[in-house]
């Protein structure tokens, strides 16, 4: 599995996602700079999380117009898994690649805790190392996490079972719509999600159930990481 | 050289946890009679042309394109 992480000015979890991805797959993602115009053969395309841009104007929205952003749609559109957490969900969302909106928090504050979420659908390409309903832990650490859509596009992704996680046992931090913490697109193979599975991926971390996502996107069930 | 103004807001339906607090620091200040409060963004654009058509189309592109989120927000266009 070759896997891609794309770099941002602004953006501060890329080495905790690098280090996720290595210590899981094995293997070192390639970096891709925001004004790269073409991204490796690879098969899973990540934006971390953190603050391109300084969060100017809306978070995401400025990266999400970035050279590279043409890339990755085209990625995307030839089936290869995308995955955006915390601001790279802002980011997929701001260039339509997923539907929506992520607002200010409810609370006004910036959340950074664990929260526990629910595996919602648990047969994507993102999510099948858990089990349906599977309460998991999680940490978030986000300012702008506050999930919307309107009525018809959630009634659509209800019914498409592209609500992946919510947040579970009454853990919303941001006061999100419908308790959604992360989304999928149409075809399924494009996933964002407000918190930050790639820090609770081994023993040091307190816990090891953010693995499950990088497992199953990385298609190593079953398998040890080399 | 046209110069214009273009407001960004929430739209209606859309929850304004920002104007909320505004609203409260209102009330909190004893103005009375302060009804919803909703906050959002001005741009002052400087467009070098003199065509108020071109301008106009130019402003509303940049609304849809990077000015708004359209998902949540409306836009005003007003050219001096």
């Amino acid at each position: 599995m070759k896997t891609a992480v794309i770099l941002l000015p602004g953006l501060n979890r890329d080495r905790d996602m690098i280090a996720a991805i290595t210590k899981i797959s094995g293997k070192p993602p390639v970096t891709v700079w925001q004004t790269d115009t073409e991204i490796p053969d690879v098969d899973l395309v990540v934006i971390p999380g953190g603050f391109s841009y300084g969060d100017y104007l809306r978070c995401g929205a400025i990266a999400a117009r970035m050279p590279v952003m043409d890339a990755i749609r085209r990625k995307a559109e030839a089936g290869v898994r995308v995955m955006g957490v915390c601001n790279g969900f802002q980011i997929l969302l701001e260039a339509g690649l997923l539907p929506g909106a992520l607002m200010r928090n409810a609370s006004l504050k910036f959340v950074c805790r664990e929260v526990k979420l629910e595996v919602v659908n648990a047969d994507t390409a993102f999510t099948s190392a858990y089990s349906q309903g599977q309460i998991i832990r999680c940490p978030v650490a986000h300012h702008d996490g506050n999930y919307f859509a309107d009525a018809e596009t959630l009634k659509r992704m209800n019914g498409d079972g592209r609500i992946v996680f919510r947040y579970a046992e009454g853990t919303n931090p941001n006061g999100s719509i419908e308790d959604i913490a992360g989304i999928v697109n149409e075809d399924g193979n494009v996933l964002g999600m407000m918190p930050h599975p790639e820090n609770l991926i081994e023993d040091a971390h307190g816990g090891t159930d953010g693995r499950g996502i990088f497992e199953s996107a990385l298609g190593l069930l079953g398998k040890v990481a080399a | 050289m046209i110069k214009a103004r273009v407001t960004v807001t929430l739209k209606n339906g859309v929850l304004d946890p920002q104007g909320k607090a505004i609203e409260g620091a209102l009330h909190a200040l004893d103005f009375s009679g302060v009804g919803k409060v909703r906050q959002g963004k001005v741009f002052d654009v400087e467009l070098d042309t003199k065509d108020r058509a071109k301008a106009e189309a130019d402003l509303k592109a940049m609304c849809e394109k990077l000015l708004a989120n359209t998902v949540i927000e409306d836009y005003a266009v007003e050219i001096a």
